[in-house]
């Protein structure tokens, strides 16, 4: 008997996978983390990360003109949480064309991780580092003139984040379409985030603009995205505010993992 | 799970086809391609580049949908059950399964998560891979520091690390030297001893000849033969090649080799006689008495046995050595697609 079940197991191992059906949430998870574990393994790195808004801010904050009823701190910080969201999720396929390049993209295309996981874990990664950049930001300008509301500020990066993922995945299928030719990705990178920066009213308010440069603001999406996190990192809740930056951010994020699952069944 | 019996085909595909359109032409790389490898074997597809080989492969591992027909692999329809088919096989491309970036040890941890192994097994199942394949001492280092060679064990970890049905390799020694290749055909013998299914790409004639048991040469798209590699040679037959002494003598002895051996193909050209026949080596000692007995003695006699390359020859006209470098350009068959 026992002789004839040692060779019906050594058939078995090798007729069954180890593989077992995962979730999009799982998935998500395994990208996140193997796109987050080089960064831990190099520290230093992380923190000089975390440092750049800081930088920024010393820099830029003391430029700031008095505004009326209300610091120009408070103003000035959402602003800077979603710009640094806007450079770290534009970056997000710079590290994919190294991977199209060597083929561990490839070998990802073909492993059971779905598609729009691959997009989304792949944004997140820069989304981790956005909120922990935030989080420094809040603890460094909350001592000086700037009222921190911790509820309206979850729900703000709640709102930065979708909108950072979106634009990752944008990202992602930039550089996917991009191919092997970096400078493809970084040519039109540079020349989007530029005019979505400074059309979204984040340097500067757009209050005094000429009609035309107003409308180029009104159809920017990151526009809607800064009026809710300004209004939500000061405590506040305007309904229609809140629900723009919400649906803005939705969108961004719908579109990007469209266009992103979309570009990576083309370009196979 | 589903049941399979040893019986059943673990690949099947009927008339594959895969068009790629390219600046406005349609290109045919792969035109209607039956196919049916069943557990176990270790087969290699053959050709040269832009063949359709690895489009084939891309295909059967979902990586591109084909164009019409249909491919099961492991029971699993390669369009619509995608998943069940990643699941189901392990994949070497081209290039290198893990980032350079990462360490080798990580990447064989993300690979586990993504085949939804839960954690304990993955380390037992990681640990194992690293130590069959020499890479423990280099584990936990960046993979750009690695070797070719180290790189490539670790690809092959990688597309191994769920236990997988059926291991794809495409192009799996191009770019290694010598000796790394030699180590790499020795690992990929031990993994179909040890019962995987294996199924690689190459356009290096000695290693399909040296690894497979079953070759399937296709060009243009078409499997235009598939067999053993012994098998291939053997029914194209040894060379026999004889230098006489006048033209009146080598037509002569063409004439008597011609009704002489069943099935040869006998050619003269001046005083030289050529004759391709099956067991050709075995009958050209008694063919070299029988001639000088008939009074027309060879003075020179050559006999070649048939490589892969001379059944490719045979196939096509065209020598697989030449096509391959003369066709090096189309080497982003597999990168374009």
């Amino acid at each position: 008997m026992t002789t004839l079940t040692v060779p019906t197991a050594q058939v078995q191992r090798t007729t069954h996978t180890l593989s077992r059906p995962t979730g999009f949430l799982t998935d998500t998870w395994t990208v996140l983390v193997r796109e987050l574990t080089p960064k831990l393994r190099q520290p230093a790195s992380m923190l000089f990360a975390m440092m750049q808004p800081l930088v920024f801010l010393a820099l830029f904050a003391p430029l700031l003109p008095d505004v009326e009823g209300g610091s120009a701190l408070q103003w000035f910080v959402p602003g800077i949480v979603v710009m640094t969201a806007l450079m770290g999720a534009s970056m997000t396929g710079a590290d994919l064309t190294a991977e199209i390049r060597s083929g561990s993209h490839e070998r990802l295309l073909v492993s059971p991780l779905s598609r729009p996981s691959l997009l989304v874990g792949r944004a997140l990664k820069e989304v981790v580092p956005v909120l922990f950049q935030t989080a420094v930001i809040l603890a460094v300008v909350t001592p000086f003139s700037f009222d921190l509301h911790l509820g309206g500020a979850l729900v703000g990066s709640v709102i930065v984040s979708l909108f950072a993922i979106g634009l990752g995945a944008l990202s992602f299928a930039l550089a996917t379409a991009a191919k092997e030719q970096d400078w493809v990705f970084w040519t039109v990178q540079q020349m989007l985030i530029f005019p979505l920066l400074l059309l979204s009213g984040v340097l500067l308010p757009l209050d005094g603009a000429p009609g035309w440069l107003r409308f180029l603001s009104d159809i920017n999406p990151m526009t809607y995205v800064v009026e809710a996190a300004r209004a939500l990192f000061a405590g506040q809740f305007p309904a229609d505010v809140v629900v723009s930056g919400f649906i803005a951010a939705t969108a961004v994020a719908a579109v990007g993992v469209l266009v992103g699952v979309r570009t990576m069944e083309r370009s196979n | 799970m589903t049941n399979h019996t040893h019986q059943q085909p673990v690949i099947r595909a009927q008339g594959l086809t895969k068009h790629f359109s390219r600046s406005k032409k349609t290109v045919e790389a792969v035109r209607g391609l039956d196919l049916e490898i069943h557990r176990g074997e270790l087969v290699a597809f053959l050709g040269p580049n832009g063949a359709g080989k690895s489009t084939t492969l891309r295909m059967l591992t979902t990586l591109i949908p084909p164009t019409a027909g249909t491919a099961e692999v492991a029971g699993h329809d390669v369009v619509r059950d995608r998943a069940a088919v990643r699941r189901s096989i392990g994949y070497v491309g081209q290039g290198n399964a893990a980032a350079f970036i990462q360490r080798g040890r990580d990447e064989l941890m993300s690979q586990a998560r993504a085949h939804g192994i839960p954690r304990a097994t993955a380390k037992a199942r990681v640990d194992e891979l690293l130590s069959a394949f020499d890479l423990a001492e280099h584990a936990d280092r960046q993979v750009q520091t690695l070797s070719g060679g180290q790189r490539r064990r670790l690809d092959i970890a990688i597309g191994l690390l769920n236990h997988p049905e059926v291991l794809f390799l495409d192009e799996p020694s191009t770019g290694l030297d010598p000796q790394n290749r030699a180590n790499l055909q020795d690992q990929i013998r031990r993994l179909h001893d040890d019962g995987t299914t294996i199924v690689l790409t190459t356009h290096y004639l000695e290693e399909a000849d040296a690894l497979a048991g079953r070759v399937i040469v296709i060009d243009h798209g078409l499997v235009i033969a598939d067999d053993t590699a012994p098998r291939l040679k053997a029914r194209l037959g040894d060379l026999v090649l004889l230098a006489f002494g006048t033209e009146a003598d080598a037509s002569a002895a063409a004439t008597r080799a011609e009704s002489g051996l069943a099935s040869a193909v006998v050619e003269r050209t001046g005083t030289q006689v050529s004759i391709r026949s099956p067991r050709g080596a075995d009958t050209a000692p008694a063919l070299a008495i029988d001639l000088a007995a008939h009074g027309t003695p060879a003075i020179r006699m050559e006999v070649r046995t048939p490589t892969l390359d001379d059944v490719f020859l045979d196939l096509t006209g065209r020598s697989l050595r030449e096509s391959t470098e003369s066709t090096d350009t189309t080497q982003t068959e597999g990168a374009a697609a």
